[in-house]
């Protein structure tokens, strides 16, 4: 007898078939390289054969119960409608208003931000009060809680872009000293720079700040951000602030750089969540990158094992990450809308999301 | 279109259509957990967590309240207007107001 076929996809968004069978082999395989990677528990029976009911659901769109709705933050504010392919843009110019006000009132967003076309910090300096008139004019008119939003993205600050030298450059000629300096001389001008740029957005009327993949240029980059937003914490005890992190893992680049005593490099989200929290945040975005040669089954199951240990274990909400390329989701431009249901719902019912 | 819409129709509170918005003030003003917000913001509004997630229970209630609508109702508040009376509803500070209030004479 032939085994039931399911539409299912690859993490790389292609449609493909697969069995009960295959998609539970999957999510073992998946649920155990998390648990095996971060030391974490892996998804019980119970929470596996749900899962496998979640992928192998046929209707198109899924969703969850009344009363188990999350509320949703965004990340690269308007250009997700200004933006180019890069950013899944599409490429539609309109002004910032317009765009914050479309997604209150037609997308039914629960949060928005402000964004620069470039979403790092370090652009926004010599253009801050340009994006303080933006955000006091868009604060007028939107009722949502309306954040300014940027990347660390603490790349920037290294040559030819920035006035570092670049460590990973500096380790291929075994200057193991100089990179490590290189790249806290620009952990501490990040966090200058998040401070310079966040109390004077604070100043403005935003309701806060969300800092972008966090840590996507190594542990620096990481514990740079956190020293911002303890500096902005202080500054601004009023503020909002959400910090996204990059990757399941922080990469250890510098490999010995602390925040408060901790070390930073190779924290998995359900750590990240501590420090975090402990550097001033309120909610944290938990990221899981997507394996795009792995089926959606493996995916989302790798990644909800993840996600529910920091959400049983942070102080503060957890919104995990769920773009193109995290959270189970396909890595695509155009991520199938039959994938970012099932994934946004296993989340939320397993993993127990406060926020997406 | 990929992200905003399936989030949102998967599991999104839908913002000023329904007590989204207010649901997240409170996670960011209070560092509440998803529960203990939805809890607050049901027992402001008379409402359960069931209900405040319910737009056609909402829509009516946000204009009565004067918290912002979702469709365009002219002398509706909106904006900081809306705002002000959201910080009285939730017992909060918004700092858009604040700054606001700081901006007027007298």
């Amino acid at each position: 007898m032939k085994m039931t076929q399911y539409y299912t996809r690859m993490g790389d968004g292609k449609r493909v078939q697969m069995t009960r069978e295959e998609i539970l082999s999957d999510i073992q395989a998946g649920t155990a390289d998390a648990a095996d990677m971060a030391g974490i528990p892996a998804l019980n029976d119970d929470q596996i054969e749900h899962l496998i009911d979640i992928i192998s659901c046929q209707d198109r769109v899924v969703g969850v119960a009344p009363g188990k709705e999350v509320v949703m933050t965004y990340d690269i504010g308007q250009l997700d409608f200004t933006g180019d392919n890069g950013n899944s843009g599409n490429g539609v110019d309109m002004g910032r208003l317009e765009a914050a006000l479309l997604h209150e009132r037609a997308l039914g967003a629960d949060t928005f931000e402000l964004a620069n076309s470039d979403y790092s910090i370090k652009p926004v300096k010599p253009i801050i009060s340009m994006e303080k008139q933006t955000m006091e004019e868009i604060q007028q008119e939107i009722v949502a809680p309306f954040f300014y939003g940027a990347m660390p993205n603490m790349g920037l600050y290294y040559a030819p872009d920035g006035p570092y030298q670049n460590p990973a450059d500096l380790m291929r000629e075994f200057k193991i000293e100089e990179s490590m300096a290189a790249s806290e001389a620009a952990a501490e001008h990040l966090a200058r720079d998040i401070e310079y740029v966040g109390t004077h957005i604070m100043a403005a009327g935003s309701d806060g700040f969300n800092f972008d993949t966090t840590g996507s240029a190594g542990d620096a980059d990481f514990v740079g951000t956190l020293n911002g937003v303890k500096a902005l914490r202080a500054a601004c005890p009023e503020a909002y602030i959400n910090v996204g992190a990059a990757g399941e893992s922080v990469m250890g680049i510098h490999g010995m750089i602390e925040f408060e005593g901790t070390v930073c490099a190779g924290l998995y989200p359900h750590q990240q969540a501590q420090v975090i929290a402990q550097a001033g945040a309120d909610v944290f975005g938990a990221v899981c990158n997507t394996n795009t040669s792995r089926s959606l089954a493996w995916n989302l199951a790798r990644s909800v094992t993840f996600i529910k240990k920091a959400v049983e274990d942070s102080p503060i909400p957890v919104h995990v990450d769920m773009g193109m390329g995290v959270g189970g989701i396909p890595m695509k431009e155009t991520p199938p809308v039959d994938a970012v249901a099932r994934c946004n719902k296993a989340m939320v019912e397993i993993a127990n999301v406060d926020g997406v | 279109m990929g992200m905003d819409i399936p989030h949102l129709m998967a599991s999104g509170m839908g913002g000023i259509r329904s007590a989204g918005d207010l649901v997240a003030r409170m996670m960011y003003d209070k560092k509440m957990k998803l529960k203990d917000a939805k809890a607050y913001v049901a027992k402001k509004l008379g409402l359960d967590c069931v209900e405040i997630a319910d737009e056609c229970i909402m829509r009516d209630l946000r204009e009565e309240l004067g918290i912002g609508v979702v469709t365009g109702v002219p002398g509706a508040p909106r904006g900081i207007a809306a705002k002000m009376n959201i910080e009285k509803l939730l017992d909060i500070k918004i700092n858009s107001c604040e700054k606001f209030r700081q901006s007027l004479k007298n």
